[in-house]
C-alpha cells in the first residue's frame, strides 16, 4: 500500500459513460492484477475505489464508469491535473500454477481488470481465451485492446447487437470454450450465474461500498465459508470454493 | 520546545492524539504506513464477548464533510482479542492501549471488563454504551441516566483500570448522562460517538445502507463535538477525551480548549491513513503559533 500524487496523462472517453484515464507516478506498491487505487477527489469526503486495468512502472490505466458525483468529477479531469491516490489495495487475482487453459469473465466495468491478468498470463506462455459481456454494441469497449495482446475474444451482448446474444454463459457455451480455470469480474448476478454454469474452479472479483479501501473499517465485509472476509483487503478476488452467495 | 503530552487518570500520553475506535482495528493495517509509536495510544475496535460479523452491507453512506456507517460492532470477540490481537499488537506497539468494550447486556460489558483487566497492554477501557448501530445494546444503555450508571458501577466492580465511558451526542441532555456515569464511579468520560443519520438513494428509493440508519462522522459533526465536549467538561470534574469530526492539529487545540485532555481521530483515518502522524507533526508548529507552551495548561482555559 502506498498513497501519493499522480499526475493524469490521459483521461477520455470509451463510451458513453465508460473512460479511460492513464497516470504516471510510482507503481510499485501494484503487485497483482485485480488489485486496485483509491482516489481522493477534491470536495468529496470519502475516496472512490477504482480497479487497476494496466500497470508499467511509473505508470498506471485506470477504466472507471461514470455512476455517481465521484466519477462524474473524474471525467472532467485533464491532463496534467494531480490526484491523491492510496495504491496496491487488495487481493487481486494470482496465478495458480495448475491451469493450463485459463478463461477470463469481464462483465461491462468488471472488464477492465482482466486486462492487466491477461497480459501476465500471455507473459506466462498460455494461450487466454476472453469473454467479454456487455448490455449493447454501444457499450462494448477493450474487445480490440485484448485482440491486441493475442487473447481469443468472445463478445457477448444482452440485445445481441453484437457478438452473441445473451448473457457471458451462453457465449461460453454457444462457443463451447474449452478451460480449466476462470477468472471473473463483473456484476454479482453474472458470477453467480457463471458459477452455478461451469463446474470449473476460479477466482472471482466482487464489488462493494467501501470507508477507507484498506481495511480500517470494516464497512466491506461479506461472509464466506471461511469467515468473514473484508472485500478490500482479503478481496477483492476470493476463490469459488469460499463464496456464500 | 513545546511539550504536548497529557495525562489520562495517571496515564502520561506523549501527545494527545488517539485514533479512535472502529476506525484503526487493531493497528494492523496502519503499521503498514507509520509506525505507530508516535501516537499517544489508540483505542481499539469496539469488542464483544461473542465474536460479531455485523450488519449487512452496504454498510457505508457519503456525506457532505462526512460519512454513515453501519458497520454493527463486526468484531473477533474478546476471547480471540486476547489470545490473538493483543500478542500481535505488541510485536509492533510498546505503548498501552485503549480497550473499546461493547455490550448487549449490563453482564456482558462486565464480562468483557473483566477479562481485559487482567491485560498488560491496556491502559484504560473505555467501554462504549453509545453505538447507533446495533439493537438493544450499545447506544441503548447510553441513552438514560440510569442505565449508563448501571453499566458504570458494574464495570468499576470488576476492574481496577481507569473505566471511561463513551457517550452518545443521539441524547436530549448529555450533561445528565455524563454526570450520572461520573456518580456511579466513572473514570474519565470519551464524547461524542456517532450522530444517528440516514441517507436515501434516491434514484433506487431506499436506505443506502442496508441497516436504514447509521453513525454519522466527519468533520461535518466537530462543532457540535465541540459544543458537548465543553458541556460536559464543564459540568464534571473527571478527564474528557473529545471526539467527533477532529481532522488538523487546530481541530486538537480547539477542542482541548473546551475541555478535552485527550483527542480521538476516527473518520479522518479511513481518507487518510496518515492523518494522526500528519496532526501529531504539525502540533508544536501550531503550538508555537498560537503561543502555546505546555498543551497541558490550555486544556478547558475556555471559559
Amino acid at each position: 500500500m502506498k498513497k501519493a500524487i499522480y499526475k493524469i496523462r490521459s483521461n477520455e472517453p470509451l463510451t458513453a459513460s465508460v473512460w479511460r484515464m492513464t497516470l504516471a507516478g510510482d507503481t510499485q506498491a501494484i503487485t497483482a492484477p485485480g488489485q486496485f487505487v483509491n482516489i481522493a477527489i477534491d470536495g468529496l469526503f470519502l475516496r472512490r475505489p477504482i480497479s487497476v486495468c494496466d500497470c508499467e512502472p511509473g505508470r498506471l490505466t485506470l477504466i472507471y464508469k461514470v455512476v455517481g458525483e465521484g466519477t462524474e468529477r473524474m471525467s472532467r479531469m485533464r491532463a496534467g491535473d494531480e490526484l491523491d491516490l492510496l495504491t496496491g489495495l487488495g487481493n487481486g487475482f494470482s496465478i495458480t500454477s495448475g491451469s493450463q487453459r485459463p478463461l477470463l469473465v469481464g462483465g461491462g466495468v468488471g472488464v477492465p481488470p482482466l486486462y492487466l491478468l491477461a497480459k501476465q498470463l500471455l507473459a506466462a506462455g498460455l494461450p487466454v481465451q476472453v469473454v467479454l459481456g456487455f448490455n449493447t454494441a454501444a457499450e462494448c469497449f477493450y474487445e480490440a485492446e485484448f485482440r491486441a495482446l493475442g487473447c481469443d475474444v468472445t463478445v457477448a451482448t444482452v440485445d445481441g447487437s453484437a457478438g452473441v446474444k445473451g448473457f457471458v454463459t451462453m457465449a461460453i457455451a454457444e462457443r463451447n470454450l474449452d478451460f480449466d480455470y476462470f477468472y471473473a469480474c463483473g456484476p454479482l448476478p453474472m458470477l453467480r450465474a457463471l458459477c452455478d454454469a461451469v463446474p470449473q474452479d476460479g477466482q472471482l472479483s466482487f464489488e462493494e461500498r467501501m470507508g477507507c479501501g484498506f481495511g480500517g473499517c470494516m464497512g466491506c465485509t461479506c461472509k464466506t465459508k471461511n469467515g468473514p472476509k473484508r472485500i478490500c483487503k482479503e478481496g477483492p478476488v476470493l476463490e469459488k470454493g469460499e463464496i456464500v452467495w | 520546545m513545546v511539550d504536548t503530552s497529557v495525562e489520562l487518570s495517571g496515564w502520561r500520553l506523549d501527545n494527545p492524539v488517539v485514533p479512535a475506535s472502529g476506525t484503526f482495528g487493531f493497528g494492523n493495517e496502519f503499521k503498514d504506513f507509520y509506525d505507530l509509536n508516535l501516537l499517544g495510544t489508540f483505542s481499539f475496535k469496539g469488542t464483544t464477548r461473542e465474536p460479531r460479523y455485523g450488519n449487512p452491507t452496504p454498510r457505508i453512506a457519503e456525506c457532505t464533510a462526512g460519512m454513515i456507517n453501519a458497520v454493527g460492532l463486526q468484531n473477533p470477540g474478546i476471547d480471540a482479542v486476547i489470545s490473538d490481537e493483543l500478542p500481535r499488537l505488541k510485536t509492533f506497539f510498546h505503548k498501552k492501549v485503549i480497550a473499546n468494550i461493547s455490550g448487549f447486556s449490563v453482564d456482558e460489558y462486565a464480562y468483557c471488563c473483566e477479562r481485559i483487566d487482567r491485560e498488560e497492554q491496556v491502559g484504560l477501557i473505555e467501554v462504549n454504551i453509545s453505538c447507533p448501530n446495533v439493537r438493544h445494546g450499545g447506544m441503548s444503555f447510553g441513552t438514560s441516566p440510569e442505565s449508563a450508571a448501571e453499566v458504570t458501577r458494574a464495570v468499576k466492580a470488576v476492574t481496577t483500570k481507569p473505566v471511561y465511558m463513551k457517550l452518545s451526542p443521539n441524547v436530549s441532555d448529555i450533561v445528565a448522562i455524563a454526570r450520572a456515569c461520573v456518580e456511579a464511579g466513572a473514570d474519565g468520560l470519551c464524547l461524542i460517538n456517532t450522530v444517528l443519520g440516514m441517507r436515501i438513494d434516491v434514484q433506487r428509493r431506499r436506505a443506502v445502507v442496508a441497516n436504514t440508519m447509521g453513525g454519522f462522522s466527519g468533520p461535518a459533526i466537530f462543532p457540535l463535538a465541540v459544543r458537548m465536549v465543553y458541556q460536559v467538561a464543564r459540568a464534571c470534574a473527571v478527564p474528557v477525551i473529545g471526539c467527533g469530526g477532529v481532522q488538523s492539529a487546530r481541530d486538537v487545540i480547539e477542542m482541548m480548549m473546551v475541555g478535552a485532555t485527550a483527542v480521538e481521530v476516527g473518520a479522518a483515518n479511513l481518507v487518510n491513513p496518515y492523518a494522526c502522524k500528519e496532526i501529531i507533526e504539525a502540533l508544536p508548529a501550531e503550538m508555537e503559533r498560537l503561543g502555546i507552551e505546555k498543551l497541558n495548561d490550555i486544556i478547558g482555559i475556555i471559559e
